[in-house]
């Protein structure tokens, strides 16, 4: 029988409308369920019944029921109190909170990840750029390849008896360092294989110098690369212009659909061997969902969408009336990428690949990432940070590669293995908390000035994504088992 | 079966408190401006 004695629905049960369906998303065991219009109605009147500090009675829900206008006998409103009491005795739905996870570090960090910062220049101007244009506030250099030896070495040690290791080439625009990334890969490669590791590359690019040869070498070498591109040309265009105003669409889309033919197969969940366009949309496309669109039919598959982050005076930073536009942006492209799903086309695009059954476990979500403690980032000069995001701001340098020996600063380790959801209080009781994970630090930190209190505008993003990948992720199982059962009657 | 609820996907997420937590999978990064994916988008390794 329903026991909700003590239980927070609103806290551990997501429900809501999403296209044609209701959707139910127990939080605590991730467990998804449609639900008919009666019982989404039911559980509706119970939040809002608990929420007024009022005690679950089968005769107020009903009386509420009624006073809605439902068309439903007492009977079968204890038929769906019924299903929720079995379905909570199979553990998922209103599923017991989760025990809260508490992460026991070693002393040393294990930092298995690192970003290099190859250049700290770009061939680009683009607008919203948080690296300052590509130097980070800082002069405009390369890294030499010794420093980046170094780095590489770096994490080769301090990943301790970690055997996948990985190494992200970063800037301003790595490309412009290219012969220092080639010896990198060969060293890293290398080095790992002597001490018993692998290395996985990673390149971020704005792929301006995308030539031929390098597109070969990413191939070759079995790197993994994220493509900068934004969408529509005059999008494009208008963020991402060269030093001289020009816009760079003309020039690296067809480098981009070159590159993306190269692998057809690449994963939705970033493993292996992968590409993905990743763009950033602003106030000034709030229709973004178009620009997806736009690199669909460029036939590149692999789409990420981020929106921007910026300070709230920049002219393209998100205004408080773009927020119902932005929302219903995600609602059209769910219904779009849906359509084009059911015509049988294969794509990806990243915020809606929620693996709900092979996800990573709840000690992981409990933090988005594992900047400062688990991943750092180098500057040119050796100088290491919590992530990308951080570099060139003093109060957040870690320590240097120059220093012997290479200590972290503990106060900033211990800060960022910290901020995690049961630290936060806008987390713990949200019901995005196990997906989102608490957000970025970086950008909360831009925001409130602290790790611990979140960027406000990017939970409602989170939160409609995640509503919106749910539901796709619904739609596509019942697509998939239709075709099952068509395919079974042949 | 139910007559009114459709489960689609039933999972043991809070299990992984006691068998989670080895660390091995990818680096995340909720922002994806960087080269990995974010929590949500990711798969377990192991």
């Amino acid at each position: 029988m329903l026991n909700l004695d003590n239980y927070k629905i609103a806290k551990n049960v997501h429900a809501y409308h999403q296209g044609d369906i209701n959707v139910a998303y127990d939080i605590n065991s991730g467990s998804l369920h449609v639900l008919d219009d009666l019982t989404f109605a039911i559980l509706q009147i119970m939040k809002k019944l608990q929420s007024n500090g009022k005690v679950l009675k089968v005769q107020e829900i009903f009386s509420l029921l009624q006073g809605e206008g439902q068309n439903c006998s007492e009977e079968e409103l204890r038929e769906v109190l019924g299903e929720f009491g079995e379905l909570q005795k199979e553990g998922i739905l209103f599923s017991p909170e989760a025990e809260e996870w508490n992460p026991v570090y070693p002393e040393r960090p294990i930092i298995k990840s690192i970003c290099l910062h190859v250049a700290h220049d770009c061939n680009l101007r683009c607008k919203y750029c948080f690296a300052g244009t590509g130097a980070f506030g800082g002069d405009r250099g390369l890294m030499n390849i010794e420093t980046g030896k170094k780095g590489i070495d770096f994490v080769l040690d301090a990943s301790a008896h970690r055997k996948h290791c990985e190494v992200d080439f970063f800037g301003g625009e790595p490309l412009l360092n290219f012969q220092v990334v080639l010896e990198l890969v060969h060293y890293g490669r290398q080095a790992a294989a002597e001490r018993g590791k692998t290395i996985k590359f990673t390149l971020t690019t704005n792929a301006v110098l995308l030539t031929e040869e390098v597109q070969n070498f990413l191939e070759q070498e079995d790197i993994s690369v994220v493509l900068s591109i934004d969408g529509r040309p005059e999008v494009q265009d208008q963020m991402r212009p060269y030093a001289n105003g020009k816009g760079s669409y003309d020039q690296v889309v067809p480098r981009i659909q070159q590159f993306a033919a190269k692998r057809p197969e690449s994963s939705p969940h970033a493993v292996g061997t992968y590409y993905y366009a990743r763009g950033t949309y602003t106030h000034f496309n709030l229709d973004f969902d178009k620009d997806v669109d736009h690199l669909l039919e460029l036939g590149i598959k692999q789409i990420s969408l981020e929106p921007v982050v910026a300070k709230p005076d920049e002219s393209y930073a998100f205004q408080k009336a773009d927020l119902p536009k932005i929302l219903k942006s995600y609602d059209r492209l769910g219904e779009d990428l849906l359509a084009r799903k059911m015509k049988g086309e294969e794509f990806s695009f990243f915020h809606f690949n929620v693996a709900l059954e092979q996800g990573p476990c709840l000690p992981k979500r409990i933090s988005g990432c594992g900047a400062g403690h688990e991943y750092v980032a180098i500057s040119p000069e050796g100088d290491l940070y919590p992530c990308h995001q951080f570099v060139g701001q003093e109060e957040f340098k870690m320590g240097s590669l120059w220093d012997e020996p290479i200590e972290l600063n503990p106060h900033l380790i211990q800060a960022f293995r910290n901020a995690h959801i049961y630290k936060k209080a806008s987390c713990r009781d949200c019901w995005a908390r196990y997906s989102c994970s608490g957000g970025c630090h970086a950008a909360n930190h831009a925001f409130s000035g602290k790790l611990d209190e979140v960027y406000t505008l990017g939970c409602e993003f989170q939160r409609k994504r995640l509503e919106v990948a749910l539901y796709l992720q619904i739609k596509e199982k019942s697509l998939n088992s239709s075709y099952e059962k068509d395919s079974a009657t042949k | 079966m139910a007559k009114h609820i459709q489960t689609i996907v039933k999972a043991n997420l809070s299990e992984t408190v006691k068998t989670g937590g080895c660390g091995e999978c990818q680096s995340s990064c909720q922002s994806a401006c960087k080269t990995s994916c974010t929590v949500g988008n990711q798969v377990c390794v192991k």
